[in-house]
């Protein structure tokens, strides 16, 4: 999986700015996509490209238990979001529903990637390689439940 | 065990479970609104492109659907969102769907317990995040997405790690013009957003226990707003009277074991606790209410879940009983057999007296979506849950949290108001 950032250096980022409230009456995905980020960064769609990559830190996605939020991101392109750590709800809609992957990535690798460098993530092997820097990094192993869902296919293909 | 490890193990067939253990848990109850209700709708057409059986429930005596987010219709969309619902209810046998104007209606974390439709020790699982408020009777009570939601309501369980829980003790009873609200905006403001993430929050201790059940309501649901997977609190006599009143006998409430096992005790002393707000923009960013005093409203908003509960509304009816309101000031009780029962007891007549607008239960604009949304910096102080930027509406408004006391208050000055320094 290769990609660019976009990073957004910033704790709880929000599903009320990845998502605003006001579409929550929304359930076309591609119409939810152009509205992914509005209330944090308005130009997102318009320079979102597919199979980037977002990078934030502590607590993202945090609030409300919209599924539109990892719906408009994965939508806009994005597969997979880097965090220090994720919320709850968005992490689990995220990995059942089959949207983006939500990767813990440790302090060291957040404050190293900048905005635009080119990732290549191997969820295999937890490594994550800065193709603009050179410089590898170790994403947190996902635990064995979320592997084995991920793996499968979101949560309706999983047997438990 | 813990009283939310005891109601998982019962859930999951399990003699005892232990945190990090991940387990499927048989769900007792689920709920979907008319936000969740078309997303999970949106998730069966794709599983039926996937060849995947989305013919029936399986049990749609034990799931319910509420009308609170953008009701009464806000526009054409919104409309067409409450059309499908009511197609989805009769095409799957759902009986108990609470219409928008049809008896009793309003904010579904309201009717799960003025309906008594979720009982104590049970699974409780439901499309929006602040289904942490039922907690409040003794169940395990957690927020899904969509597509965790229609898994439960094809096949009755659901995936859970067993969380870790963090236990806060109220000692003693909580002075006159604080109220649980200033209690859970003090935690929040302790531990942060994501102090409780993926962990349990359990209440107890004598100044708990003395509260009403609404009050208990308002800290169970703001354990969301610290990352919480479920808020919960021991039933006692309060919560047996309540559910007897609405007829609700047969179930099997759960306690701790004596030897329960927490992550971590925090202990507060009531009397020590002030009206509190959270500030602009994170529900951890607190401050005492006399610290902000300064601050200059446009708009008082008495609303939602968290803070329009009957008890909520008599505490505005406190203050607001001879008194004229000097910014924009709405009050919209979180359900329609509250918003009767403040009749009967003359809030209404005192909020429309004081100048008050009064409207219908909805979700409204706490999550932004119509009925008194923030214009481009507006700053209002509100006594629902959540500020993030937008939150209320204009991504560059500004919404203070508050109990429904310092709401009233501040409505009455114009200014963030200590309700004990109103003349």
């Amino acid at each position: 999986m290769k990609g660019n950032v976009i990073k957004y250096e910033q704790d709880n980022i929000d599903t009320d700015v990845i998502l605003p409230g006001t579409y929550l009456k929304i359930h076309d995905y591609a119409e939810l996509a152009t509205h992914a980020m509005e209330g944090l960064d308005p130009d997102f769609h318009s320079k979102v490209k597919e199979g980037d990559f977002i990078v934030a830190g502590r607590n993202f996605g945090c609030g409300s238990s919209r599924e539109h939020a990892p719906i408009a991101l994965t939508h806009s392109g994005i597969k997979a979001v880097l965090a220090l750590s994720f919320a709850r709800i968005f992490y689990r809609n995220a990995v059942d529903g089959a949207f983006l992957l939500p990767i813990e990535i440790d302090e060291n690798a957040y404050k190293d990637i900048s905005n635009g460098d080119e990732l290549e993530i191997n969820v295999a092997t937890n490594e994550i390689n800065n193709h603009t820097t050179n410089k590898k990094y170790q994403m947190k192993p996902f635990s064995e439940i979320i592997g084995k869902i991920i793996a499968a296919g979101g949560l309706f293909k999983f047997k438990p | 065990m813990n009283i939310t490890e005891k109601i998982l193990a019962r859930a999951s067939k399990n003699e005892s479970v232990e945190p990090d253990e991940v387990i499927f848990v048989n769900v007792d109850k689920a709920m979907l609104h008319d936000v969740s209700g078309p997303g999970v709708i949106k998730v069966f057409e794709k599983l039926q492109k996937q060849g995947i059986s989305v013919d029936k429930l399986w049990d749609p005596s034990k799931v319910w659907v509420a009308e609170d987010h953008f009701v009464p219709s806000a526009e054409k969309v919104s409309a067409e969102n409450i059309v499908k619902l009511s197609n989805f209810t009769k095409n799957y046998g759902i009986e108990k769907h609470f219409k928008y104007g049809m008896g009793q209606y309003g904010i579904c974390h309201t009717l799960s317990h003025e309906e008594a439709l979720v009982l104590p020790g049970e699974v409780y699982v439901a499309g929006d995040s602040h289904t942490n408020t039922t907690g409040a009777l003794g169940a395990f009570a957690c927020g899904l997405g969509h597509t965790d939601m229609a898994y439960v309501l094809l096949n009755g369980k659901i995936w859970f790690k067993v969380p870790e829980t963090l236990y806060f003790k109220l000692n003693g009873k909580l002075p006159d013009h604080v109220m649980a609200k200033d209690f859970i905006l003090r935690i929040i403001g302790d531990i942060g957003t994501d102090g409780a993430a993926y962990k349990a929050m359990q209440f107890g201790g004598t100044g708990v226990y003395e509260m009403s059940i609404d009050e208990r309501l308002t800290l169970t649901n703001m354990t969301t707003e610290a990352g919480a997977k479920n808020g919960i609190i021991e039933p006692d006599q309060k919560i047996t009277d309540h559910l007897a009143e609405r007829g609700a006998t047969n179930y099997t409430a759960l306690k701790g074991d004596s030897n329960a096992q927490f992550a971590k005790i925090f202990e507060y002393e009531a009397s020590e606790m002030e009206p509190t707000v959270a500030k602009p923009f994170s529900p951890q960013n607190v401050s005492v209410v006399r610290e902000t005093s300064s601050i200059e409203l446009d708009k008082a908003y008495i609303g939602s879940c968290t803070g329009a509960k009957f008890e909520d509304l008599k505490a505005v009816a406190k203050i607001l009983k001879g008194r004229k309101v000097k910014i924009r000031t709405e009050i919209l009780p979180a359900a329609i057999s509250i918003y009767k029962k403040a009749l009967e007891n003359g809030f209404i007549k005192i909020f429309l007296d004081a100048g008050a607008m009064v409207g219908p239960p909805t979700c409204g604009a706490c999550c932004g979506a119509h009925m008194g949304v923030l214009a481009k910096d507006e700053i209002c102080i509100s006594t629902t849950n959540r500020n993030f930027p937008g939150r209320m509406g204009h991504v560059e408004s500004q919404t203070y949290l508050a109990s429904p006391l310092v709401a009233a208050a501040s409505a009455v000055t114009g200014k963030i108001t200590d309700p004990r320094d109103l003349n």
